[in-house]
């Protein structure tokens, strides 16, 4: 039940307080907006300060003398005081929000093109809730302290002096009296923000956790079901569940403990102003009217404390987000451009490998160990290889979403690092193995790598990749939404939706990886010879990973790959004659003595 | 942090209403039965709190009026000495309510968020077809964040705050009737100012959801379709886009801001009015010998005070508002028919032999379309059935039926003779193993994934398995071996090792009957026959299903079924079906069209 006591810390950490003052940097873009804030924010502190004065005058000339033109003076005062004050209010919390609103779309604007940017090894360790929570809490959390946060704090502060010079002014003795209840509730405050400040993060955590058990649960249905996982499941969701209610329990165990005590310690004030007030009275050292204003006063003192309390708290968080948003806008880009690269001016499609050897960053044996090949411009090749023997990564290596570990990549003779990015990418056409699919319509999903195609382009892309049959039998066709991850589509109707949207952009290479595993023979022979037509009018280069034998026989180049290396390559009726581990292969499709149960 | 009862607090939150409030409302307070006990308590501290909030101004304005205008010391302090008591005493009650609340509803949402989980675990796979997990997701995030809100911030303040309200309004009231009404004036106008920026900033608030979802949903893709985005050259138009929408949710925001910065001060200026009010017309009174200077400075603390509760109770309203209707659809999903109950008196299936037959089956997702008709087979225990046929045409569908993961529309499946909707889908389930058509894998250790069916199983049955299929020589090549922690949805292996993590689950849970959905698609044929050798040992005895497109998986099938269009059009073995020429020759002469090289292999080996 004793909830695990938080590791506290009580320094804080120096990385947090550089965060939160380079976030605050931001504000440096938004400087007429915060100015102004700033600027509101002051005459509003004395504005509010005037108010009680204007009450004072109104209890000791007015109504003390019973002069009714006083009065008068003063309702019309304090109106005309409420009214500025209220423009002025209105000016700072709408400059500052709009400056914070700024700094958040720098913010978010940085963060995006990072992401955009970052390497595929970057990807394959990062997790997607993980980067989204930087984008949007983390930005959040940031903007709010960084917006009303800051200029909050300036404004409490201003506040919190101005008042005690009121106080001390009206009345030394009594300005002694309430700040002496300011000390208590400064220690019930820190209390408070040490207890809490971390306390706010776990819950945090704890609710990420919670979410990222059930999506997975949901996610794995099939699998939970069928292995009768549902206990289980349950078992670890009422753990986090139990951590998370007993955080919170502490959080309120944090603020019952704190808040009504404040309110203690102020409403002790009260107390002490009007019994030392009243004696002062007695002793003519002080009028009815001060003391009322003292006492109206004595909340404007209350105020700015209870808010720096709950910046201070709002401050470890902000931090805690500020660092995880540096982080990521720090984290370095290993694929960049080389400063002097080339573009790449239009694609023959020769590709070469010159003894490439590749390592995943984080793995200890690399993967690919000396791989060299040269392809001729229009040729299709094959390449194969047992599960995990590299296909996937040889072909990841050539529009450059790895670097090699050593030796080279070329297409058309030019080391892939010495060229651009932008020129070689738009130039490959790629399906990956594990096809995504965008939310959107059938076209915009075909169109995704050519935004601007239009609608016969894209039909005829569908065609060849023998997907325009199942499209045109949709209920809206092409125009048919289909979900994230294709929800609503077969497996084989997805990757043929893959291979249109790659044929689309007209790629001078084209890189299908196991693109037509979960697709029935029949029309993966369609598929097939709608290719090899494209391919050989247009004498385009083709890589192709695929399992099955009718799909790599009729391959220039066959690539057998075992372990990282190159074992054979030549055409199939070469290697039928040559290779052993071909043949072997080819006997597991052919004769199907698989033996099975 | 949004203070409750802030303009912002209130438009954030959608209006929305439920549709039967009443209904929601009582099971809403059924769910806090458990709880009388502390609630009733917390009622007394509240009363309290209450009452002391109410009664201090009463005493200052009693100490000026009276102590300190007769100059008596004595009677000052004893004042003073009540006034102290009453604040502790407030202060102790505020603590204990908040604890007592707060913590109740705290309970309460624990206790509702695990039941809405072992619900989901509960409901049929058909109530996720229709709803998109995103979807389903944030909206049970949301609802049950609403009474969240609800339960920390609107009943533990404003429980005490609508008291502390009536007793202001009474203690005023007693005070002076007439100063009481003339201020009292000063709320409906708050009322209506307060409506009318909600009303505005609501608008706004809805046009600042919609672009952050926009944003939202940009930010989803493009970290999910990074690989896309930079294999098609895309990032520079998606970070445009992105900036595009973007900058709209910061101007939307902004424009937000607009309204609600207007608002506090409007109240603020009001709250001056009511202070003015009170001087005004108070003096004036006062003037006339109607009203003492005490009661003067008491009602100018009490509309001080006031202003706060009134606007907290309009929050509220709202919020309590989405919380009925988030209540509404919570208690939707935790009445959704879960998995068709265990039929009354249904058995527990003991070890079977693993004979399964389909009998006339006929089945559709909905109603509108049927997907299989007529579908009729028998599986002897030990056997390998295979399914094959195009696309869509039904094979997923006809294994699905097996582990009961949707109920026949018509006929029966059974195993061992037992018809499927006799025994209990626990022991049913015991017998099966499955290896999905995409492999899911958690994003636990590789050991704990294989041992997902079987989590007792020790280290070297969890290596049997890995070896079974082929993958023990891999992992162990991995710096960590089979502790080793997969990222999201497998990373770090290829997708052919995906498939043989989630076989070498499937090996393990030691299953009678195995289903094998497009389980190899992915795996190289030598691996296959390779891990087909292992099987055949492994589960000799054992009856399979097997779906595959590739036809050289399933050859040595005891029978091979090909469905077309939800029915079985052609059964028999390999040599059988090529011999008669049918639907299966075609589709085996498609995928070994004896072209010349195949001939030369089938020679040279
Ligand atoms: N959850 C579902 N709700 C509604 N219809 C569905 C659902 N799942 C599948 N279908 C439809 O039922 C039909 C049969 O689908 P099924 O998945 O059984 O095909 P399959 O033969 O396994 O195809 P594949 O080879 O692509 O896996 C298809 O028309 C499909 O669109
Ligand atoms: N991101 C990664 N980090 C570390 N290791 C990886 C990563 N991706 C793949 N590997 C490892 O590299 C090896 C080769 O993987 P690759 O994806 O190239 O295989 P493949 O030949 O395409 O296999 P398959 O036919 O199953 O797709 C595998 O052992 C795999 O576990
Ligand atoms: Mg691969």
């Amino acid at each position: 039940m004793a909830p695990p006591e938080p590791a506290r810390d009580r320094r804080p950490d120096p990385r947090s307080r550089q965060a939160v003052l380079r976030a605050v940097k931001y504000l440096g873009q938004h400087r007429l907006d915060t100015a102004g804030a700033l600027i509101s924010l002051l005459l509003v502190a004395a504005a509010n300060l005037a108010a009680p004065q204007v009450v004072r005058v109104a209890v000791d000339r007015g109504l003390a003398v019973r002069d009714w033109s006083v009065v008068e003076l003063a309702v019309a005062g304090l109106l005309a005081i409420a009214v500025v004050r209220g423009l002025l209010t209105f000016l700072q919390g709408f400059l500052a929000e709009r400056a914070s609103q700024g700094v958040a779309f720098d913010l978010r604007d940085g963060l995006y093109a990072r992401i955009q940017k970052l390497s595929f090894s970057y990807y394959d360790q990062a997790q997607t809730g993980n980067l989204l929570t930087r984008l949007t809490n983390d930005v959040e959390q940031v903007r709010t302290f960084v917006g009303s946060g800051v200029v909050q704090l300036a404004a409490s502060l201003a506040m919190l002096l101005g008042t005690i010079v009121v106080l001390v002014r009206i009345n030394a003795v009594l300005a002694l009296a309430a700040l002496g209840t300011v000390v208590p509730i400064f220690f019930v405050l820190r209390r408070f923000v040490k207890r809490v400040g971390p306390l706010f993060g776990q819950v945090q955590q704890s609710l990420g956790k919670l979410n990222t058990q059930l999506q997975e649960s949901l996610q794995g249905l099939k699998v939970v079901r069928a292995f009768r996982g549902e206990a289980r499941e349950l078992a670890a969701y009422s753990a986090i569940n139990d951590t998370l209610r007993d955080q919170n329990l502490e959080s309120i165990k944090a603020i019952s403990n704190s808040f009504p005590f404040v309110n203690l310690f102020a409403n002790l004030g009260t107390v002490a102003v009007v019994g030392v007030g009243g004696v002062q009275i007695f002793r003519d050292q002080l009028t009815l009217g001060e003391l009322v204003a003292f006492n109206s006063s004595m909340a404007f003192l209350l105020m700015p404390l209870i808010s720096i309390g709950f910046l201070a708290a709002q401050i470890s968080r902000a931090g805690a987000s500020a660092v995880r948003v540096f982080e990521l806008l720090d984290t370095p880009l290993e694929l960049t451009d080389a400063p002097n690269a080339r573009v790449l001016p239009p694609l023959q499609g020769k590709v070469e490998f010159r003894d490439v050897v590749f390592r995943y960053a984080g793995a200890e044996a690399p993967i690919l160990k000396g791989i060299s090949f040269t392809i001729e411009p229009g040729q299709t090749v094959a390449l194969l290889g047992a599960t995990g023997s590299g296909k996937s990564t040889i072909i990841n290596l050539i529009p450059r979403f790895y670097d090699v570990t050593s030796g080279a990549v070329l297409v058309d003779g030019q080391d892939v690092r010495e060229l651009t990015l932008a020129s070689l990418r738009s130039q490959v056409g790629i399906v990956l193995q594990e096809a995504l699919l965008f939310s959107g319509t059938v076209k915009s999903n075909i169109a995704w790598g050519r935004p601007d195609a239009t609608l016969e382009q894209v039909k005829a892309a569908a065609v060849a990749a023998q997907a325009a049959g199942f499209i045109e039998a949709l209920p809206q066709g092409y125009d048919t939404l289909i979900g994230e991850k294709g929800v609503g589509l077969s497996g084989g109707q997805r990757q043929r939706l893959a291979i249109a949207r790659a044929l689309l952009t007209d790629p001078r290479l084209l890189i299908l990886d196991d693109s037509t595993s979960a697709v029935d023979a029949e029309t993966e022979r369609a598929i097939q010879r709608a290719l090899d037509a494209l391919m050989r009018d247009t004498k385009k280069t083709a890589f192709v990973i695929a399992q099955r034998l009718s799909t790599v026989r009729d391959a220039d180049l066959i690539l057998l790959l075992d372990q990282g290396r190159i074992v054979a390559q030549g055409t199939h009726a070469e290697l039928t004659a040559t290779s052993s581990l071909y043949n072997e292969i080819l006997g597991t499709q052919l004769k199907g003595e698989g033996g099975a149960p | 942090m949004r203070r409750p009862g802030s303009l912002e607090s209130m438009a954030e939150t959608e209006v929305q209403r439920a549709r039967d409030r009443a209904g929601v409302t009582r099971r809403l307070l059924l769910e806090l039965r458990p709880f009388v006990r502390p609630l009733v308590a917390a009622l007394g501290f509240v009363t309290i709190s209450a009452v002391g909030q109410s009664v201090a101004p009463w005493l200052v304005g009693h100490a000026i009026d009276h102590d300190i205008a007769h100059g008596d010391g004595r009677a000052l302090a004893i004042t003073m000495t009540v006034l102290l008591l009453v604040y502790v005493a407030s202060a102790f009650s505020q603590r204990a309510q908040s604890r007592l609340i707060g913590g109740t509803g705290q309970r309460v949402l624990a206790n509702l968020r695990v039941r809405l989980f072992s619900q989901l675990q509960a409901l049929p796979i058909s109530y996720f077809d229709t709803r998109p997990l995103g979807d389903l997701m944030s909206r049970l995030q949301g609802d049950v964040d609403t009474l969240n809100q609800l339960f920390a911030q609107g009943l533990t303040q404003l429980l005490g705050q609508l008291l502390a309200l009536v007793g202001i309004l009474v203690a005023m009231l007693v005070l002076d009737w007439k100063l009481a009404l003339a201020s009292f004036t000063i709320i409906p106008v708050m009322l209506g100012v307060t409506a009318f920026f909600a009303a505005r900033a609501r608008a706004a608030y809805r046009k600042t959801r919609e672009t952050t979802g926009k944003v939202s949903a940009d930010l989803q893709e493009g970290i999910v379709g990074i690989r896309e985005a930079q294999a098609f050259n895309r990032t520079a138009e998606n970070l445009a886009r992105f900036r595009e929408r973007n900058a709209a949710n910061r101007d939307a925001n902004v424009s937000a801001t607009g309204i609600t910065s207007a608002f506090s001060p409007a109240i603020d200026v009001l709250s001056t009015v009511g202070t003015a009010l009170v001087i005004g017309f108070g003096g004036w009174l006062m003037l006339n010998g109607e009203l003492s200077l005490g009661t003067l400075v008491a009602f100018l603390i009490y509309v001080q005070q006031f202003f706060r509760p009134v606007q907290l109770a309009a929050s509220v309203y709202t919020l309590a508002q989405s919380a009925l209707a988030g209540s509404e659809r919570l208690f939707a999903v935790l009445d959704a028919q879960v998995e068709v109950k265990d039929a009354a008196g249904a058995t527990v299936l003991g070890q079977v032999e693993g004979r399964l037959t389909f009998e006339h089956v006929s089945f559709a997702y909905d109603a509108t379309r049927p997907v299989l008709s007529d579908v009729s087979f028998e599986a002897p225990a030990g056997s390998m059935v295979a399914l094959v046929g195009r696309t869509g045409a039904g094979k997923t569908t006809i294994a699905n039926l097996v582990p009961r993961f949707y109920e026949v529309t018509q006929g029966r499946v059974l195993l061992d003779g037992h018809d499927l909707t006799t025994v209990t889908r626990s022991s049913l389930r015991a017998q099966l193993a499955l290896v999905p058509q995409e492999p899911f894998l958690f994003s636990t250790s590789l050991a704990e994934n294989i041992a997902y069916g079987r989590p007792d199983a020790t280290r070297e049955q969890v290596e049997g398995a890995a070896r079974t299929v082929g993958l023990h020589d891999f992992i162990v090549t991995l710096p960590k071996g089979y502790d080793t922690v997969l990222g999201e949805g497998g990373g770090l292996l290829s997708q052919g090792q995906r498939q043989l993590v989630a076989f070498a689950r499937a090996v393990l849970a030691d299953p009678r009957v195995l289903i094998l959905d497009e389980a190899t698609a992915n795996i190289d044929t030598r691996t296959e026959a390779l891990i087909q050798k292992a099987l055949s040992t492994l589960l000799a005895g054992r009856t399979s299903l097997v779906i595959a497109h590739r036809l050289s998986t399933i050859r040595s099938a005891t029978l091979i079924l090909v469905v077309d269009g939800g029915r079985i059009v052609e059964r028999g073995t390999h040599d059988e079906l090529l011999a008669k020429g049918g639907r299966y020759a075609e589709l085996h002469g498609q995928q070994f069209a004896d072209g010349p090289a195949a001939q030369r292999v089938r020679a040279s080996t």
